[in-house]
């Protein structure tokens, strides 16, 4: 080692404390990025705990039991909110999708600006505000509530969220595909439907399944909307149950049998959300295999 | 590298230097594929091109030269309208292919690009198509779907091309599992599918290890029996070695334009002389 080295060697105990302060550093990081997972098991903990003990065939087959008496279960709220989320998508998927396509292919630079705000504004809304304003335009005209009116609450959320992924995951489809497509003499839109969006398809469906996980569990747009059941639905003009409403309604019940069904109910979307999640995660890894 | 070797080293003896230019009653009797007068292009309020008139002749291979930013690139693809796709861009002049106007008012982008095919500079095949699909994208796209008819075009275009012996076996699997240099062939291939008048090339080798380039100049010389094709590179050896003609592109403007050997050999402009013997640029 040359003598103008040695001048920067630090000292064998400034060596020290920097492997000290390095050490105390990763453990402090290490504490933090604990604490921010540690809610998602603190949440299964209780969901499960509480939870498990009424989950049973019965409460995915039967309908809820009148007050007093025992047993029972969640079905229709179950199958109301996959109505719900399936009805939010047909109101969703394509106006959202359609709105990035805009945003990606075919917007000016203003004009995009601009919309993209707005949808920033969107997404930020309260979920309670949705609500309000569905009420005002499909419950109070047709006075009543109804499935229609859930879904399209739901449905409204959903529309900014897509718009947004679907433009992100476009825009990173490599201009020279385009180009391609069009020193071939072929038409824009056959380009943007059979090249561009085929090849972001994964990304575009992840976005969906985000933006259904996103809004599977929203209580409040279907408070004045949807409203809850506690039989089937039979027509969409009128109310319909929705798990949420009905952990909702369980939870802030006086019944201890309510308690763990509301328990149960809330284990039971957690679930769901879990797993769209989960399929979103395996999606997005054979996505980057492939590329 | 060869990029640094004067091409006039590699270029044979064949024209007497000093000599003067014989050029002019070659060109009156070819069939002229582009008739290009006044050209210029603006991007914004930056002028790319200044006052091009250049006539290129059909089933020859013309070659565009010149330093980086010099606007070859617009210029190649100011003749199918691709430039279209920046934004801001604007023209002036006429751009005539065998005698229509281009630039038309009535005339469609699209069905010029089905005349004036063109290769890339990288490499694009679409990701999510099969060799086959990728050849024949272009005619499904626009509507031809019948199979005999699509089976045989597709063997023909990639023969043409010179891949159709290393893909004949696998041609469903994904165009982008070829290699770098089968994968520009594979471009050749599907813009040939759609049958173009013109195909221009823009810097199609730069991407390509010297055995590839090779194996798609081969290519180019065997395409002008058919076509006629304008390709652009920064690698004059490759200019004189697969071109009939060349343009010399300086600062958006057209400097010299003769026959390759003139313009390697014999150039009338000093700024030409000077790039290529490869003192600038």
């Amino acid at each position: 080692m040359t003598a103008a080295t040695d001048t920067f060697e630090p000292s064998r105990a400034h060596q020290t404390w920097r492997r000290w302060k390095s050490r105390g550093m990763s453990v402090l990081l290490g504490v933090c990025a604990v604490a921010v997972i540690s809610p998602l098991f603190l949440v299964l903990y209780f969901l499960v705990s509480k939870g498990a003990s009424a989950l049973d065939w019965n409460f995915f087959t039967q309908l809820p039991k009148p007050t007093g008496e025992l047993g029972g279960g969640m079905a229709n709220a179950i199958v109301g909110t996959l109505m719900l989320l399936g009805m939010a998508a047909v109101v969703g998927v394509p106006i959202g999708v359609m709105g990035g396509v805009y945003l990606a292919e075919y917007g000016s630079d203003r004009a995009n600006y601009w919309i993209r705000f707005a949808a920033d504004v969107l997404n930020g809304i309260p979920s309670i505000v949705w609500g309000v304003v569905v009420w005002a335009l499909l419950v109070v005209p047709f006075k009543t509530f109804s499935a229609y009116a859930g879904g399209a609450a739901l449905g409204f959320m959903m529309i900014p969220l897509i718009m947004r992924t679907t433009e992100e995951v476009l825009v990173l489809v490599p201009q020279s595909y385009r180009e391609a497509g069009l020193a071939l003499g072929i038409a824009r839109w056959k380009i943007i439907t059979v090249i561009v969006i085929k090849t972001a398809l994964k990304g575009i469906i992840t976005g969906i399944l985000i933006a259904t996980a996103r809004i599977a569990g929203e209580t409040a747009p279907l408070l004045f909307t949807a409203l809850g059941n506690n039989f089937w639905n039979h027509n969409l003009s009128e109310p319909i149950a929705a798990l949420p409403l009905q952990i909702y309604n369980y939870a802030i019940s006086p019944y201890d049998d309510w308690h763990r069904q509301a328990w149960a109910g809330a284990l039971v979307l957690m679930g769901m959300i879990l797993t769209l999640n989960i399929i979103v995660r395996v999606i997005s890894r054979g996505h980057n295999k492939s590329n | 590298m060869a990029d640094v070797v004067p091409a006039k080293i590699l270029v044979p003896q064949a024209v007497p230097a000093g000599g003067a230019p014989a050029h002019a009653p070659a060109m009156a009797e070819e069939t002229i594929a582009f008739e290009v007068k006044n050209f210029s292009l603006w991007y914004g309020a930056r002028q790319a091109l200044h006052d091009i008139t250049i006539r290129i002749p059909a089933k020859k291979v013309t070659a565009i030269i010149g330093p980086s930013g010099c606007g070859k690139s617009t210029f190649i693809r100011a003749l199918n309208r691709m430039h279209e796709l920046t934004p801001g861009t604007r023209i002036a002049g006429d751009v005539r292919l065998f005698g229509e106007d281009v630039y038309g008012s009535s005339v469609e982008p699209t069905v010029v690009r089905r005349r004036v095919g063109m290769v890339f500079q990288k490499s694009n095949p679409f990701p999510t198509m099969s060799i086959a699909e990728n050849v024949l994208v272009g005619l499904r796209l626009n509507g031809l779907t019948q199979k005999s008819f699509l089976r045989q075009r597709l063997e023909e275009s990639l023969r043409m091309a010179a891949l159709w012996d290393e893909v004949k076996d696998t041609l469903g699997r994904p165009g982008i599992s070829l290699s770098g240099g089968q994968q520009q062939r594979l471009c050749i291939a599907r813009a040939l599918a759609v049958k173009p008048e013109i195909i221009l090339m823009d810097e199609p080798c730069s991407a390509l290890d010297p055995i590839a380039t090779a194996k798609v100049e081969e290519l180019i010389h065997s395409l002008k029996v058919n076509y006629t094709v304008v390709i652009v590179t920064h690698n004059m050896q490759q200019a004189a070695r697969c071109s009939d003609k060349t343009a010399f592109f300086y600062m958006g403007k057209l400097i010299e334009y003769d026959e390759t050997r003139t313009i390697f050999m014999n150039p009338a402009n000093p700024q030409t002389e000077a790039y290529v013997s490869g003192r600038f640029g």
